[in-house]
């Protein structure tokens, strides 16, 4: 009998195209997606070398870093954003891609589509020039993200040169608190772990908390790995996963269903199966959290209070969090809830699913947002945006004082029209609070959407469970 | 590619933690779409002022403007896949980039644009930093062939680098075209996934 593998390993396997004598493998890619920022000098490579994409059908693309979230009737005002946008649609059509048109319904954030219609699926090898691709390893597939050097790779054969990685299991066991979430789950990991703490590996989530997760909850996991340093993050797939694909647009149909799901019962990792690393985490330990510096990893509970610098393990973390706390403005030993907030921001790939905004509103319902307080929610998609609508939950978030937008990335990265100014504080359920993330000199404090409601209600950082 | 055989420049020291791809390049430099002129973004916000006016920075000091190899810290590059913060570099001139450990796609993306990092221990990046805040005083010489790097006061320190992508940078290849002879390899594992995975 062979070794046992994880789920890493044996998809590893499936895709080997060629393994050279010293490990380096050319790897199959099933699925391909695009986005405007990354593609553009990929697709002028392939021009100039007279290459053509070799599986348009398997590549999908779609704008979402530039495009505006209100007034999209009169286009995008920023020459630069529509430039780019353009570009894409140009190259789309020039090599017969698949685009998601900006105003077509189907149009949000590539790694909400993707999932949303089918298009990701189990033991599947899944590639963007994007580092937050690791959202689809929620299914069971290896996805990770990559630079526009090997967009182009893809683009021209479908493959790409890799190495294989580490593989890292993260159990978490036991249940969580009431009011604890996934992205509570990820932050606490990435706490404990560091932001380079995956560096090289592919890390695995596993464990009775992780079991219980929905598919939107595992994609919130899945989509942080990079934020603990991990190219890629994996769930074994289950019948949560079969449900959740189940009837979307490009999923197996009928015939290819049952072939598929008895392929994809074979992915979980065997048992005894040997990891270059394990951490246990208990479900117990987590409270709800949220970050106070500039990296993700500088998250604490809700009910903690900001660290000091003499608080770092070693020279270059002291001046690190010295660093963070002067950009921050915040004090050492200040409460974290005492912390006055500006604006929220509720969406991104992290949390910009309907189960998320169900969070926010089952939070906001009754309630006002704080008068000195902008909220806005970004739907992730035009199709989540939607749903949304048909659940009313629009009428719960505009009656609540939120602004209720159109479907992209948004203030997650500031690239379109929405930011912070020098200084100001936002409470976001996006992924990262690096300096400048959200607008030069603004201020992000990553957190759940139940928090991110809790906060736009109390006006500064408030523990969600005051508010169940 | 250009190929990276060595080279002899002084090193800046950008002696911080955690350097992400937004600070390397902030996001209103990521609109074009083109490869080249992304100088002009390269560390923007540690360069300039809220106004846009330039800040003491070490690559703007004229003992480093020409720079070739900067020396920093721990988990450079982590953030996002844009293959930006390379080209920004390059486009500055720098080649090499040292530090005691690379967040994994920026690694990677710097060997498709012609940039060697080196990852060593703290220790060997510590005595390089001293070196390098020694300005014009001190040049550091990088030799890939030999996996050598020649401090200025005649110290050596030897460095890992996986054998395929030092072949690649010696030579300046590119992968497109050496994945392109494997056209036949490809064809076959279509056909065989077609055959036992119809449904995608
Ligand atoms: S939502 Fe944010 S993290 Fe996700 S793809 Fe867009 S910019 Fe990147």
């Amino acid at each position: 009998m062979s070794n046992p593998r994880t789920l890493f390993d044996k998809i590893w396997d499936n895709h080997v195209v060629h393994r050279q004598d010293d490990g380096t493998c050319l790897l199959y890619i099933d699925r391909h997606l695009v986005h405007e920022v990354t593609s553009p000098q990929a697709f002028e490579g392939l021009r100039m070398t007279g290459r053509k994409v070799r599986r348009p059908e398997n590549t999908l693309a779609v704008p979402d870093h530039n495009v505006p979230t209100s007034g999209r009737a009169q286009g995008i005002a920023d020459e630069e954003s529509r430039i780019q946008v353009e570009t894409l649609s140009r190259n789309c059509e020039e090599f017969g891609v698949q685009l998601f048109g900006m105003n077509d319904i189907r149009q949000g954030v590539v790694h909400i589509i993707g999932p949303e219609q089918g298009f990701t699926l189990p033991g599947m090898t899944i590639v963007c020039g994007d580092s937050h691709t690791a959202t689809h390893g929620a299914f069971g597939s290896l996805a990770f993200g990559i630079g526009t050097s090997e967009v182009e790779h893809v683009l021209a054969t479908q493959t790409l040169i890799q190495k294989p990685a580490k593989n890292m299991r993260i159990t978490v066991e036991g249940d969580l608190l009431p009011g604890v979430t996934a992205k509570d789950m990820i932050l606490h990991i990435i706490g404990v772990i560091g932001t380079a703490g995956g560096t090289g590996y592919v890390i695995e989530y596993a464990g009775e908390a992780m079991r219980k997760l929905s598919m939107e909850g595992r994609m919130t996991i899945c989509n942080m790995s990079i934020e603990a340093g991990a190219r890629a993050g994996l769930i074994a797939p289950d019948e949560t996963t079969f449900e959740y694909i189940k009837g979307r647009p490009l999923a197996p149909k009928a015939g290819n269903w049952e072939q598929a799901v008895a392929y994809w019962k074979t992915l979980p990792s065997d048992a005894g199966a040997k990891y270059d690393k394990e951490i246990v985490v208990q479900a117990a330990d987590i409270e709800p959290q949220v970050t106070w510096g500039t990296s993700p990893e500088d998250v604490v509970g809700i009910s903690a209070f900001v660290p000091a610098p003499s608080d770092g393990r070693d020279a270059n973390k002291k001046s690190a969090i010295e660093r963070s706390l002067d950009y921050m403005g915040l004090k050492a030993g200040q409460r974290v809830q005492d912390i006055i907030i500006d604006k929220v921001f509720i969406g991104s790939c992290t949390n910009g699913r309907i189960e998320d905004l169900r969070e926010v509103a089952r939070i906001a319902k009754g309630r006002k947002v704080a008068e000195s307080v902008y909220a806005m929610i970004v739907p992730g998609s035009g199709l989540v945006k939607l749903q949304a609508e048909e659940e009313g939950l629009d009428e719960i978030f505009i009656e609540a004082g939120f602004d209720w937008r159109e479907p992209g990335c948004s203030m997650c990265l500031a690239m379109n029209a929405d930011r912070l100014s020098p200084g100001e504080r936002c409470a976001s359920t996006s992924n990262r609070n690096f300096e400048g993330r959200q607008g030069r000199g603004g201020r992000t404090h990553l957190l759940s959407p139940a928090m991110a409601a809790a906060a736009a209600i109390a006006g500064h950082l408030a523990d969600v469970r005051d508010y169940e | 590619m250009e190929k990276f055989t060595s080279l002899t420049s002084v090193a800046a020291p950008l002696p911080l933690v955690n350097i992400d791809t937004d600070m390397i390049i902030p996001k209103q430099f990521l609109k074009t779409v083109k490869r080249t002129g992304l100088k002009a973004g390269l560390f923007y916000e540690l360069r300039t002022d809220e106004q846009g006016n330039p800040k003491d920075f070490v690559l703007d000091e004229p003992a480093y403007k020409d720079a070739k190899i900067l020396v920093t810290g721990d988990n450079f590059g982590c953030g996002s896949s844009r293959e930006h913060a390379p080209w920004a570099l390059l486009d500055q001139g720098i080649r090499c980039v040292i530090a005691p450990s690379f967040a994994d796609i920026f690694y990677n993306n710097c060997f498709k644009n012609g940039i060697l990092p080196i990852a060593l221990p703290q220790e060997q990046v510590d005595m390089l930093m001293d070196d390098a805040r020694r300005g014009s005083n001190a040049v550091v010489s990088v030799d890939l062939e030999n996996q050598e790097i020649k401090g200025p006061d005649g110290g050596t320190i030897t460095f890992e680098v996986d054998a395929h992508r030092k072949h690649c940078l010696l030579n300046g290849l590119d992968d497109i075209g050496l994945t392109f002879e494997k056209a036949e390899h490809i064809d076959q594992f279509e056909a065989k996934r077609k055959a036992t995975q119809p449904w995608l």
